[in-house]
């Protein structure tokens, strides 16, 4: 790993003011940053460590719920707040990487954390994204794992969040701090698909940082659920997963969210799905039809193809257990 | 003694003589770093040896409790915990597996939760108590997770064993070992390449059910 310096900021300000400057990283959890520097995927001159910054709370709003952006993934997954009003979230925390790992990252991070394409991080690759301009291996090489929707002829990797796609489903917002303060925006447009920049994972500025998310209060706990499809049955990133949550009264679909992870380059949100969910009846036959809905547009590449039929599977299988049909 | 600094110290002088270059030093190059590392850049700065800066941000001063010892030492920005735990403080009983974060071999206990200690920054745990597997007996007196894992034999080549013990640990202490579904689930993190998982499992429902502190 190449030698950098490390600096411990006191103030959200100060931390601002030093991630301005160029070659500077914020280090939070570090289970991304440290692996990719240990690869030379990155090799950051200085990182500014915000951990003793005060932005781990979870707290309950009028309108919802907050999360500090360096509140653990493991301590937001057994959070009482989540665990009564976002179960999904929880969920889909619980779907990632190990429990050591959740002790580590941090909400912020984990919404920063990077494409797990092996082009990316092997660096005698061409990569668009971690060295753009030297091409794509992964769109005619082994791309098992990687995206079959909003891919571009320069990048189909996907974007590895668990969280991420529950915090999609669940309408969440991410806020923003910089040198003029405070910005929010959507989750869903937080991350960015790679077009002709796939260098950019998200629409985060320089010198901006992520200080926490908010999650609308909704009527999704009683029926939601993510569903993980994985190589193993533990400690896998995604070859597809769906966050499902639904609002059912009497037997009928009144309002849906749907998020699919392992298949985009951002948590790829399923809103026409939703809303021909709307009405419906909450049977095996309305999941289905939601799921061929969700497919359209969707690419598949030499070895993913597979998730062409995984996916709408999979969408339907959530579906059934957020309905509680399971 | 004038010589003896000297030589410890070349290319310094005498602070009288520097007052210039130490005021300029302090308001430009460590203006920043004096704002978020108080400790090191105050330090570099009262040496007032340019020489020294890069030596002061190359090597940082942590001060952490390894196994109930206090341990002051001097580690580069880099060094990840792992490496001090081996390298510095000889306690080679936590492994280099993959050094990537996805076996576990690493895991060890920062303020009594889990992590593994290949992607903690030594410079990060400063502060902090740690626990290594050495860490876990008292004297001659094995942990019961240690004495489980050898009854049931939980495992073969034992290189994954430190961690699988921290982790076992860890995985009662929090609650996530009702059944063997949870605790393969929350066991995910140690990755055995031996395959001694069942033996593993078994070791870690005796103790959970024998009620023993852990």
């Amino acid at each position: 790993m190449k030698q950098f310096q490390y600096s411990r900021a006191l103030t959200q300000q100060s931390a601002i003011e030093a991630i301005a400057k160029p070659g500077t990283k914020i280090i939070a959890g570090g289970t991304n940053l440290i692996d990719l520097m240990k690869r030379g995927v990155t090799a950051p001159d200085k990182l500014v460590d915000i951990n003793h910054l005060p932005l781990k709370n979870i707290t309950a709003t009028k309108t919802g719920l907050h999360i500090g952006a360096l509140a653990l993934n493991s301590v937001v997954s057994e959070n009482s707040l989540v665990l009564q009003k976002q179960p999904l979230l929880s969920m889909a925390l619980k779907a990632g990487a190990s429990p050591q790992l959740r002790n580590m990252a941090t909400v912020g991070g984990n919404m920063m954390q990077r494409t797990r394409c092996s082009y990316f991080y092997d660096t005698t690759m061409p990569c668009n994204k971690r060295a753009p301009g030297t091409g794509c291996g992964a769109l005619e090489g082994i791309n098992r794992m990687h995206a079959i929707f909003g891919t571009s002829d320069q990048c189909i990797a996907v974007n590895p969040s668990d969280m991420s796609v529950g915090l999609a489903a669940l309408d969440a917002v991410a806020i923003i701090a910089g040198k003029k303060g405070e910005r929010r925006i959507p989750f869903t447009e937080f991350h960015r698909l790679p077009g002709d920049h796939p260098e950019l994972d998200n629409r985060l500025a320089v010198g901006e940082m992520i200080v926490g998310v908010e999650i609308p209060d909704n009527n999704f706990a009683k029926n939601s659920y993510y569903l993980k499809v994985r190589d193993r049955q533990s400690y896998a990133f995604a070859l597809v997963s769906v966050a499902a949550a639904l609002d059912i009264s009497n037997g009928t679909i009144k309002n849906a969210r749907l998020a699919m992870g392992g298949v985009a380059h951002k948590p790829w949100r399923l809103f026409d799905a939703e809303k021909a969910l709307i009405g419906k009846p909450a049977t095996e036959d309305s999941f289905k039809m939601a799921a061929q809905i969700a497919m359209q547009g969707a690419k598949g590449y030499q070895y993913n193809s597979f998730k062409l039929k995984l996916a709408p599977a999979t969408i339907t299988e959530a579906l059934k257990h957020a309905a509680g049909l399971v | 003694m004038e010589d003896e600094r000297d030589h410890a110290l070349p290319g310094s002088e005498p602070e009288a003589k520097d007052n210039s270059r130490r005021n300029f030093l302090k308001q430009s190059t460590l203006l920043t770093a004096i704002a978020l590392t108080p400790g090191t850049a105050v330090k570099a700065a009262e040496m007032h040896v340019d020489e020294k800066i890069a030596a002061a941000f190359e090597k940082m001063p942590i001060k952490m409790e390894v196994n109930g010892v206090a341990h002051s030492l001097s580690v580069e920005p880099r060094a990840t915990l792992l490496d001090i735990l081996r390298e510095q403080l000889d306690l080679t009983g936590t492994k280099k597996g993959c050094d990537h974060g996805q076996c576990g071999a690493c895991t060890v206990h920062v303020d009594g939760h889990r992590v593994n200690s290949c992607l903690t920054l030594g410079v990060m745990a400063s502060g902090k108590k740690i626990t290594t597997i050495e860490g876990l007996a008292k004297g001659d007196e094995l942990h019961p997770m240690q004495e489980a894992f050898l009854k049931h034999d939980g495992f073969q080549c034992g290189y994954c064993t430190p961690g699988q013990i921290m982790s076992a640990v860890a995985c009662i202490r929090e609650g996530h070992a009702n059944s063997e579904t949870e605790i393969r689930e929350y066991m995910s993190g140690n990755i055995c390449r031996c395959g001694a998982y069942p033996n593993i499992v078994n070791a870690i429902q005796e103790v959970k059910e024998g009620g023993q502190a852990v």
